[in-house]
């Protein structure tokens, strides 16, 4: 089980939190204009790296907000934890 | 095995408290401080049980949890636990335990007679023997034979909790490196040390000690550790799990020792650590040695007979023979000669020992086997022999034979196995450490280090010589598992058959996967697949540990979550005006609702039919509290639902209703209901009922994580507001009884507007819009004012006949009606199109979520599963939701019955479905499939009750 820092709560346990999954996805800002397999790609298409993977959570038996964590897929450790309008924090290791 | 009449002077049970229990139905005595195994020695009872699979005759092993021969059924009925082991039982008054797997009993087993077969039965058996004709047919046999205890037929009666800690320092195992681990973390005032063990008592081997020196420094030890205030220790406490964030779990056993009769109100406590950092402080348990019929009663560890010796103060034989590869046995050996106890002889396969140790034995009177191996063992219910040669060189092979030896007790020593399972769970590597031919941890991963014996610090050097099995005589009857009856030519036989991997070979052989998950036999295991595969062990590498380490009850899992506390449940703001009224509760996601009413004599389906036939006569009451209120407020709301929704919210005016479809951005219909604009910046948004908290995180997610720019604020406010539904022609002249502000004329107050004012002198909103196809009111008062109201109306439509009506009653009606209940008649495919919707969609100027996955090639699918009336052709028909609609060829599923009920106002059933091209297929006859029947059915458009839609305008 992993600790995470919520932001506006403090650290508390993982049952607490939800994993909303991939963070940073860019919905296209006209929609109608993109083709078939770019919606598709941003409907479904997800990273799976091993080590860092900025994801998103929603502390849902708490504060009921939404947050980004940058996650080491492999240790688990929590690298970052930031607010949804805060940018992608360059951490290195990105995984592959 | 000897009978102790007296126990030795300086054991550390109290021999003036004696305990009565029973084992197989016998009744023996034991003492306070005892556990069961060490009360049956005592009482000389040898045989304990019988083995896994071919039920061999069993005496106690070892002294602790890595017990793998004495497994009892303890206690009867709904207190029985199986797959107890002896060693780890603490004696009570009263106790009682039967052996396992033995018809009989363990003495005179049936099943015994499958020793005589073990030719046939080699690893896997089962997989290659049962096959023909197919495995069920042999199932009962062999789940008969093979097994262990038996599982309790009835609920426990006993509570067990759940508690969490959070600790600076948690040292895990209170024997002499675990105290001073604990000790030297507390010196710092500040920091909270939680010490855990898993014994009857604190002090790990120390407890098995002769030496005065040592009892005297776990007394001063134990007397510290209670003196410290920033030390809590926590006794009885097995720690099963490590995860990450050093967080483990741990099973308290609070009243396992005082038996069903005495123990407590809770019976095991688990509990989730979050520590800071861990001490690994598990010790080392020891190997045994394999070897010809190494497995008969009477042959121990060399540790268990000095636990037993010294501990429990039992003399266990009249001729005590060691057996060793390593030199911790000779020191067990000469403790036991110190206290007065015979031990005749030390085997060593090593050709050659320490002349100091030699020099003690011979001074103390033991005959010595150098380079010497047992090559076989005798005795009929117990050892009563060994068999004995030579063996050549550093003991590859076998020389000549070196004749017999008479003994009642052989404790064996094949060396130490540090306990790393926990720190094996915590991520750490492990190192194959080859002097002492053992696995030793490398690198932690988390913070947590390992000190004593569990990391491979012995008190003293072992001078180990391996030996994985025993050269030169047949691998057959070398037992490995002695639980699972794993032995040396089982694990041979996977090797040839081309197993490599370590994993694979344990699941063919089973070995290392019974009760104690192989504490003795999995690096014996690896010893005989590195010689059969002609590897290092190292190459072999080792299994991998996970939770538990040690059996958890399932009851301290489930905790107090039991019953009527195993989920969280909401009740309705009138519950007790639907309990007086004699309601059918049934649970709808967390809402306990009325599903109908019955009178006396009816039954369910009779209830419904009067309570639907009273809302289209006259009028009925519907408690419709959990109908999804969800408030939308701020200077975009507009904006965001308009973007929310696939209809046009723009053009909604204050005070107007509208009918919405919710889709996800895959384009899936998530949800349907009537959105109100209350003012220019406040909205109030139904959603399905039990839908409610989907739909709030579904609309947070969308504020807090894409349109962050939107200033909207989205409040749940569905347990705020009481909502009845008053429906049926009657309706009207009800409603009017009741004291209000609010004019709900016919002219005044038409379908799908709202209106919000007082009534009964409380602030109301009301909804004019139908789910049943009647003209209906849904009311919302203060949820504290609901059962007032539900009284209120109760009351002023008696006259009219009003009938209270439940969830049940409204499905039938809204299916006679043809209406849509997403989640019901939708799938997790449907698309608007599906329903009618595409017309909606194309007239919509804006984009909304969903809308562009509506335009991939999937939307345009023409067999997409679409929503669709059927009505059964033959007379009097009825079918069920969930059967399948057939292809034309009738060969596979192309839809679903959805939604069926046998309709009391048109005397025929009503049926609605998802049926492939349906939207285009109207009037075609389909066949629909169930449980072996075939029926015939039209396709046509949903609402077979009042097609105009003119009951709800009455």
């Amino acid at each position: 089980m992993i600790r995470i820092e919520c932001p506006w709560c403090g650290l508390r346990s993982e049952t607490e939190f939800t994993c909303g999954g991939q963070s940073h996805i860019a919905r296209p800002a006209d929609p109608a204009a993109v083709s078939d397999r770019e919606w598709a790609q941003y409907l479904y298409q997800r990273e799976n790296p091993k080590g860092l993977h900025y994801e998103r959570w929603r502390h849902t038996y708490g504060c009921r907000q939404w947050f980004n964590v940058a996650r080491d897929t492999v240790t688990h450790e929590v690298r970052a934890v930031y607010r949804m309008t805060d940018p992608k924090p360059a951490l290195g290791g990105e995984g592959a | 095995m000897k009978q102790t009449l007296r126990r030795l002077p300086h054991a550390r049970v109290d021999a003036g408290k004696p305990i009565r229990f029973t084992f197989d139905g016998q009744h023996y005595e034991g003492l306070a401080g005892d556990t069961l195994a060490s009360a049956l020695l005592a009482n000389g009872v040898g045989v304990v049980g019988r083995s896994f699979k071919l039920h061999r005759p069993r005496g106690v092993l070892g002294s602790g949890k890595e017990e793998a021969n004495a497994l009892v059924q303890l206690e009867r009925g709904e207190y029985t636990e199986p797959n107890a082991r002896a060693t780890l039982v603490p004696l009570y008054e009263g106790l009682e335990a039967c052996g396992q797997n033995a018809w009989p009993n363990v003495h005179s087993d049936l099943f015994g007679a499958l020793g005589l077969f073990k030719r046939l039965l080699p690893a896997s058996f089962y997989y290659k023997t049962f096959m023909w004709p197919s495995w069920h047919r042999w199932e009962w046999l062999v789940r008969r034979i093979a097994g262990l205890g038996t599982a309790p037929q009835s609920a426990d009666p006993q509570t067990y909790l759940k508690q969490n800690v959070h600790a600076d320092v948690v040292v895990v195992g209170a024997g002499r490196s675990g105290l001073e681990a604990a000790l030297e973390a507390a010196r710092d005032s500040a920091c909270r040390v939680l010490l855990i063990d898993e014994q009857e008592e604190a002090g790990g081997s120390l407890l098995a000690s002769p030496s005065d020196a040592d009892r005297a420094w776990l007394a001063a030890a134990l007397r510290e550790v209670a003196a410290r205030e920033n030390i809590t220790r926590l006794q009885r406490t097995t720690v099963n799990g490590y995860y990450d964030n050093n967080v483990l779990a741990a099973l308290e056993r609070l009243g396992n020792h005082l038996g069903p009769a005495g123990a407590g109100p809770v019976r095991e406590r688990f509990w989730r650590i979050f520590a800071g950092r861990v001490v690994l402080a598990t010790g080392a348990i020891e190997r045994p040695l394999v070897f010809p019929n190494n497995d008969r009663p009477g042959i121990l560890l060399a540790s268990a007979v000095r636990e037993y010796s010294h501990r429990y103060g039992l003399t266990l034989g009249e001729r005590i023979v060691f057996y060793t590869n390593n030199d911790s046995a000779w020191r067990t050996a000469l403790e036991l000669v110190e206290v007065g106890l015979p031990v005749t002889a030390i085997i060593d396969i090593r050709p050659a020992v320490d002349t100091a140790l030699r020099q003690r034995a011979e001074d103390a009177g033991i005959t010595l086997y150098p380079g010497t191996a047992v090559t076989n063992t005798r005795g009929r219910r117990g050892l009563r022999r060994l068999v004995l040669h030579r063996l050549t060189g550093q003991g590859e092979a076998l020389g000549a034979p070196a004749g017999t030896l008479d003994c009642d007790v052989l404790a064996m020593s094949g060396g130490w196995t540090p306990t790393i399972h926990l720190y094996s769970q915590s991520g750490g590597q492990l190192r194959y450490r080859d002097g002492d031919a053992c696995f030793v941890p490398e690198r932690a991963h988390q913070a947590v280090t390992v000190v004593g014996r569990a990391n491979g610090e012995f008190p003293e050097p072992l001078h180990l010589q391996p030996q994985w099995l025993t050269p030169g005589v047949s691998p057959e009857h070398q037992w490995v598992d002695f639980q699972y009856d794993v032995t040396a030519s089982d694990i041979q036989l996977a090797a040839r058959e081309n197993f490599v991997s370590v994993e694979h070979v344990k699941r063919y052989t089973t070995n290392g996967m019974s009760v104690d998950q192989g504490k003795t036999s999995n690096v014996n295991g690896l010893g005989v697949l590195a010689l059969a595969t002609g590897r290092p062990i190292p190459e072999v590498g080792t299994t991998r540990f996970r939770p538990p380490y040690h059996p958890t009850t399932i009851g301290a899992y489930a905790g107090i979550e039991l019953g009527g506390l195993y989920t969280p449940f909401q009740q309705l703001p009138a519950h007790a005006a639907h309990v007086a009224a004699g309601a059918l509760f049934e649970d709808y996601g967390a809402w306990q609702r009325p599903a109908c009413y019955p009178q006396p004599g009816e039954d369910e389906d009779a209830a419904v039919a009067r309570e639907a036939r009273a809302v289209r006569s006259a009028v009925g009451l519907l408690d419709y509290s959990p109908l999804g209120k969800l408030e939308v407020h701020g200077p975009d709301a507009r904006e965001f639902l308009n973007r929310v929704y696939l209809n046009n919210i723009r053009t909604l005016e204050v005070g107007a209703a509208r009918y919405g479809l919710m889709l996800n951005e895959a384009g899936i219909v998530i949800d349907d209901g009537v959105l109100v604009c209350l003012a220019e910046d406040h909205f109030l948004l139904h959603t399905t009922s039990g839908g409610a908290s989907t739909i709030h995180q579904h609309l947070e997610e969308w504020l807090q994580c894409e349109w962050t720019d939107l200033a909207v604020i989205v409040n749940n406010a569905t347990t705020q507001w009481a909502t009845l539904m008053l429906s049926g022609p009657r309706a009207r002249s009800v409603l009017q009884q009741l004291d209000s502000d609010i004019d709900v004329g016919r002219e005044a107050f038409g379908h799908m507007q709202y209106r919000a004012g007082r009534l009964l002198g409380q602030p109301c909103r009301i909804l004019r819009a139908s789910f049943t196809g009647e003209v209906s009111f849904e009311i919302s008062v203060p949820a504290s004012c609901g059962q007032a109201l539900w009284e209120a109306l109760m009351q002023a439509g008696a006259a009219q006949g009003i009938v209270p009506f439940g969830i049940e009653t409204l499905m039938l009606l809204r299916t006679e009606k043809g209406y849509l209940h997403v989640g019901a008649d939708t799938d997790g495919n449907t698309m608007p199109q599906d329903l009618g919707w595409g017309g909606a969609v194309a007239k919509k100027p804006d984009d909304f979520i969903g809308r562009r996955s509506l335009s991939q090639p999937v939307g345009a699918d023409p067999d997409r599963f679409q929503f669709t009336g059927l009505e059964l052709l033959e007379p009097d028909a009825r079918t069920v939701s969930g059967a399948h609609v057939l292809t034309a060829a009738g060969e596979s599923t192309a839809g679903y019955v959805t939604s069926a009920y046998y309709s009391p106002n048109l005397n025929r059933s009503v049926v609605l479905g998802i049926v492939a091209g349906a939207r285009e297929r109207e009037g075609e006859v389909v066949t629909i499939f169930y449980a072996g029947r075939r029926q015939r059915a039209r396709l046509v458009k949903p609402g077979a009750y009042d097609p105009a839609g003119e009951a709800f305008n009455g």
